[in-house]
């Protein structure tokens, strides 16, 4: 094993990310880990971010990067949502982030998947992996854990799922992902946008359900951890 | 034309291949690869009240100690410290020059600055150079949004975190800080744990060394706690005093002090055409 870890390495999101749209809106999902070469910079980030009130973006490869890319089209997302006087379609977004990546194909290395909800059209994916190629998908997958997720979507998607099928789609396929990809890791985070509104949902890595040759934890110090502390600060 | 290469599996044992060829090098004056240290251990955690910043205090050129005592936590704002590991120079530059711009955000807009300008400021600078400005940033502080405390990556990159480490103890410091932690510590447990975590970074990492720096900023409070603990004291004085040697003539001897005393007096007139 290489000892000498490269804590200069870029951080990025060898990640799992996960957008499916479902009769009525979208669930995103992803995995909450960063790494530097081997080391695991944040073991609980948040890939999933907000573009605007109805769209999304769930970032993967160089944090940095994407971490950018989405800054920069929130803020022309804003400007577009005033100009026009309602809010900004999926479309849009997904098209102002493939014009960022694909003109700046050479300097950066993202994949993102934009999923929201809009009144024209409904829920909507779209997937712009490195490259910076727009496509409009019932589901999308990315990442490197989404290599182990191909053949398991070809079997598990179905047209027309409730919002708490497409949910639970999504937590098993992140779960999954996590136990075979050294890069995914930590908790699942999803995010459901349909015309009611967003919903944020957090499930914490060890309450997932065990997989093949996973074990249950036995002394685990999360026990020890998990005892309760006083309340956090009040502003 | 198709290319016949039979991938065969690797032989266990070393491979010595490279060897021969590492020797030519060396004989032809091509010196082998040095390791590049970015000693420092600094690290950040968010308590009851606000924000805990510490750092170590050594800093490294190559494999010499060339500063034992040095400050690694940098001034932004009155209620917004950042704790700097990477490139010295570029630490010091590229905090000194978001913290001006701080300032003259401050004049123009009347207010106190908040956590996220000085976020934005710095990870667009950092971004804008690729990561060839090496400085890897602990930021924290605490405005009329609440506490934060933020990790800025070299290539410009950030993570919110209740409490953070980076450096090369980061490692280190992050078990002290993964096994202790808990959300609402109170101050003295939040200090105790910080300097805990940075002397597992004193001890065990190579590149870290020498004391610990606190710096501890609360709602309209701020405390910067200088060489807070010295745990690493020099053992041995000579008891000799300098002395020349023998056959040295004294020809003169002055002394001038290193600091002059000025004394300001109140009361002088004011200054007239």
């Amino acid at each position: 094993m290489d000892l000498n870890m490269d804590l200069n390495a870029p951080h990025s999101m060898g990640t799992t990310i996960i957008g499916v749209t479902y009769n009525g809106g979208v669930v995103l999902g992803a995995d909450s880990r960063t790494s530097t070469g081997m080391y695991v910079a944040n073991r609980a980030s948040d890939k999933i971010t907000q573009l605007t009130d109805n769209v999304y973006v769930c970032r993967s490869g160089s944090a940095a990067d994407s971490q950018l890319v989405s800054d920069y089209v929130r803020y022309f997302l804003h400007q577009h949502t005033i100009q026009l006087g309602q809010p900004a379609t999926v479309k849009v977004a997904a098209n102002l982030i493939r014009l960022l990546s694909y003109n700046n194909k050479n300097m950066l290395e993202t994949g993102l998947i934009v999923g929201g909800w809009d009144k024209y059209e409904g829920g909507k994916i779209y997937g712009i992996p490195l490259g910076g190629t727009l496509i409009e998908q019932p589901f999308a997958i990315g990442g490197s854990g989404s290599s182990y997720l191909y053949g398991f979507f070809d079997q598990a998607w179905k047209e027309g799922m409730t919002k708490d099928e497409a949910e639970q789609l999504v937590v098993k396929a992140v779960s999954l992902s996590i136990a075979r990809d050294g890069a995914s890791g930590g908790v699942v985070r999803t995010v459901v946008i349909n015309s009611e509104g967003v919903t944020r949902n957090f499930y914490p890595g060890d309450k997932l359900q065990l997989w093949h040759e996973e074990l249950e934890p036995q002394n685990s110090l999360l026990d020890i951890l998990n005892s309760p502390s006083p309340e956090p600060m009040n502003i | 034309m198709s290319k016949a290469v039979v991938e065969l599996p690797p032989k266990g044992g070393f491979n010595f291949d490279l060897c021969r060829r590492n020797e030519m090098l060396l004989k032809k004056g091509a010196s082998p690869p040095s390791f590049r240290k970015t000693g420092t251990t600094i690290v950040g955690l968010i308590y009851q009240e606000g924000v805990i910043l510490g750092a170590d205090t050594r800093a490294t050129a190559g494999s010499i100690v060339c500063d034992k005592n040095c400050e690694k936590i940098h001034y932004m704002a009155p209620n917004i410290y950042c704790c700097g590991a990477g490139t010295a120079a570029d630490t010091e530059a590229v905090t000194d020059m978001v913290s001006s711009q701080l300032q003259l955000h401050r004049y123009h807009t009347s207010r106190e600055s908040r956590v996220a300008t000085a976020l934005t400021l710095l990870k667009s600078h950092l971004f804008n150079y690729q990561g060839y400005v090496q400085a890897a940033l602990v930021l924290g502080g605490v405005d009329v949004t609440g506490p934060h405390l933020h990790m800025i990556y070299p290539h410009g990159s950030t993570d919110a975190l209740p409490f953070a480490t980076m450096g090369s103890g980061s490692l280190a410091a992050m078990a002290v800080f993964e096994s202790k932690y808990c959300e609402g510590l109170n101050k003295e447990e939040g200090i105790n744990l910080v300097c805990e975590a940075i002397c597992a970074g004193i001890f065990n990492d190579l590149g870290s060394g020498s004391n610990v720096d606190i710096c501890v900023i609360t709602k309209g409070h701020k405390e910067y706690l200088r060489n807070y603990r010295v745990p690493n004291t020099r053992a041995h004085f000579s008891s000799k005093e300098f002395t020349f040697p023998k056959k040295t003539e004294v020809l003169l001897t002055k002394i001038v002090p290193l600091r002059e005393k000025i004394e300001v007096t109140e009361d002088g007139d004011a200054m007239e055409e």
